[in-house]
């Protein structure tokens, strides 16, 4: 999707307060998508109060109970409780969302801004970012994890990696669209300094695009740890993630399909609520967008 | 147009270039002895060794860099650690479920795909729309290995339909070969036919709002006219645009799908070598996705002159 100038311009212009209002009403999808957000957050930080056991402590007599009074969404084959275990992997899924989201978007913005402004680092550094582009996030990921030992830090920093090159090619996009825009020709004409055009001018525009972009990284993050997870390249299994808990009950899935149905149902509704969000963001931030998409 | 094409070819050059870096440089700018990592924490210092003379990491950088080069211009991926064969072989033979899989999900997608967002534009704001729009919303949220569960449990556990998981051969017959490639196919092509249903649904609305739209309908043309022969032609170019990126979504998701259902492919081969730390494997198997990737996107570009006329190069 190709960003012009016009739609910068429309982006940057401020809303009255009343019209946010009036937007929400309009279109309740970023209401839905927030709500069910917060809650997985709260469930995330509040875990311990949420009538949850030790996600890791073993009950060898109690394997493979269906979800019942007592085990809300049943045990695994090793007796732990899959409703503690889903509502701890929350922690890791949010974590592993927001620090890609906030990382991508830090050093996206910084390889964007120059490549945007400098031509002998834009013809390197696209080059570089068109070769990462061309391996599919989730290899990049498990190269790069295969090669670590497991840890969440590393996940996050694989996932990152395989992130980057989308976030920067957008904020160089966006520089390269506003640097022909007239205010920016009249900074330039008036004598601004570089720095400022640079702080004052371009990077505050790059930001409601790059907010709605944070929202599709945090959401592709959480499905890629999870995939990681999943096929044994992840988050390490000593820490419940929903990938995890997915994986172990793989083999398991025709006698105790519930294994893998909590899990997955947190994960696709934590990932609707923020494609919701982001959705919702772009509607807002950018309404020519919105018309199209 | 000659030079275009070869202009484009040439292009590829430095993209895969840098692809191939990526894949030396990863085991050799990790953390630690590689050799060490790839062993395993219950290795011997014989074991060790062995690994580094087989990756022959006892050599020079540029000199490891220049052989693994000219090694892999001859077609040559290395040999696997694990089961010592050459790392072509392995491919070799896990290629065709792969490919089976990454074809029927690219028909299915496309040919579902491209009508519902053609309609969806159409009859914008009808419920016809709508049910795309949440259709396209649940395809990007819903992962591919959360699909496959649901709809095993559907065909396979309850209603005992198809096949749980495998694969069947060509050479098995077509019955089951195909029903063992329902569901895989079904869980794959969600998330790209949402993602090709949104674009094909926000390039016909482009097009729609045009003026030549106004004047076919009014000099009277059939809708069905109108809508494929004026429209969808108009609106092809993004839309063969996302098909190829798209593609790279797909190869994520082979992967996972893969290992759901117990299909011996190159994504199940994947994650054998990841268990294992295979590491020879894990970079071929890189370098072919990439370059498929890169190859189908590179007749993507091309198509472009054959969909729009008026792109001249």
């Amino acid at each position: 999707m190709s960003i012009t100038p016009a739609a910068i311009a429309v982006a940057a212009r401020p809303a009255r307060r009343g019209a946010v209002w009036r937007h929400l009403r309009r279109h309740p999808t970023i209401v839905i998508g927030g709500v069910l957000l917060g809650l997985m957050a709260l469930a995330a930080v509040f875990a311990p109060y949420l009538g949850t056991v030790d996600p890791q402590a073993l009950s060898p007599i109690q394997r493979l109970r269906w979800p019942s009074a007592q085990h809300w969404f049943g045990t695994d084959m090793l007796g732990r409780d899959i409703y503690s275990r889903t509502i701890y992997g929350a922690r890791v899924s949010l974590t592993v969302g927001l620090s890609v989201a906030l990382s991508t978007t830090g050093l996206g913005l910084a390889i964007g801004l120059v490549t945007g402004f400098s031509r002998w680092a834009d013809a390197l550094l696209m080059r570089v970012m068109d070769g990462l582009m061309s391996i599919p996030a989730v290899l990049i990921a498990i190269a790069l994890m295969a090669l670590t030992r497991a840890s969440l830090g590393n996940v996050i920093l694989a996932i990152t990696i395989a992130e980057v090159p989308r976030v920067s090619r957008l904020v160089r996009g966006v520089v390269l669209a506003l640097r022909e825009l007239p205010f920016v020709e009249a900074a330039v004409a008036s004598g601004t300094r570089a720095d400022r055009i640079l702080w004052r001018h371009i990077l505050p525009n790059t930001l409601p695009p790059l907010l709605v972009q944070a929202t599709y990284t945090a959401a592709s993050a959480m499905i890629i740890e999870a995939i990681l997870s999943f096929l044994g390249a992840g988050t390490p299994p000593n820490i419940p993630s929903w990938g995890n808990i997915m994986a172990e009950g793989r083999s398991l899935f025709q006698v105790a399909y519930y294994i893998v149905l909590f899990p997955g149902a947190f994960l696709s509704a934590t990932v609707l609520a923020i494609n919701l969000l982001g959705d919702g963001l772009r509607d807002a931030l950018d309404p020519r967008l919105a018309r199209r998409m | 147009m000659l030079a275009y094409i070869i202009r484009r070819i040439l292009a590829t050059v430095p993209v895969m270039a840098v692809v191939a870096v990526f894949v030396f440089a990863l085991l050799h700018l990790s953390p630690g002895d590689p050799a060490a990592i790839i062993a395993g924490d219950t290795a011997t210092p014989a074991d060790i060794a062995r690994i580094h003379q087989a990756l022959g990491l006892d050599r020079p950088l540029y000199v490891q860099f220049a052989s693994w080069v000219w090694q892999l211009l001859h077609g040559d991926l290395g040999i696997s650690i694990f089961t010592n064969l050459p790392v072509t072989e392995l491919i070799a033979q896990r290629l065709g479920p792969t490919v089976a899989l990454t074809i029927s999900t690219l028909v299915v997608s496309v040919s579902a795909a491209v009508p519902l967002g053609v309609l969806a534009a159409w009859k914008a704001g009808s419920w016809i729309d709508r049910a795309v729009m949440v259709f396209s919303v649940l395809g990007f949220s819903v992962p591919v290995f959360v699909l496959a569960y649901v709809l095993i449990y559907l065909f396979a556990v309850r209603a005992d339909w198809l096949p749980v998981q495998g694969f069947a051969g060509l050479d098995r017959g077509l019955g089951p070969f195909l029903a063992h490639l329902v569901m895989p196919t079904l869980a794959l092509a969600m998330v790209y036919t949402a993602l090709i249903a949104r674009m094909t649904r926000a390039s016909m609305l482009d097009v729609l709002a045009q003026d030549y739209i106004r004047t076919a309908q009014a000099k009277g043309l059939a809708n069905r006219q109108v809508l494929l022969g004026h429209a969808l032609k108009n609106a092809a170019v993004p839309i063969a645009t996302v098909i190829g990126i798209g593609v790279a979504l797909l190869i994520s998701g082979v992967v996972v799908t893969e290992t759901v259902f117990a299909i011996p492919g190159l994504g199940r081969l994947t994650v054998d070598a990841i268990l294992r730390r295979d590491y020879p494997i894990i970079q071929g198997i890189i370098l072919i996705f990439s370059a498929a990737y890169v190859l189908i996107n590179l007749l993507v570009d091309l198509s472009y002159t054959l969909l729009d006329p008026r792109i001249r190069y």
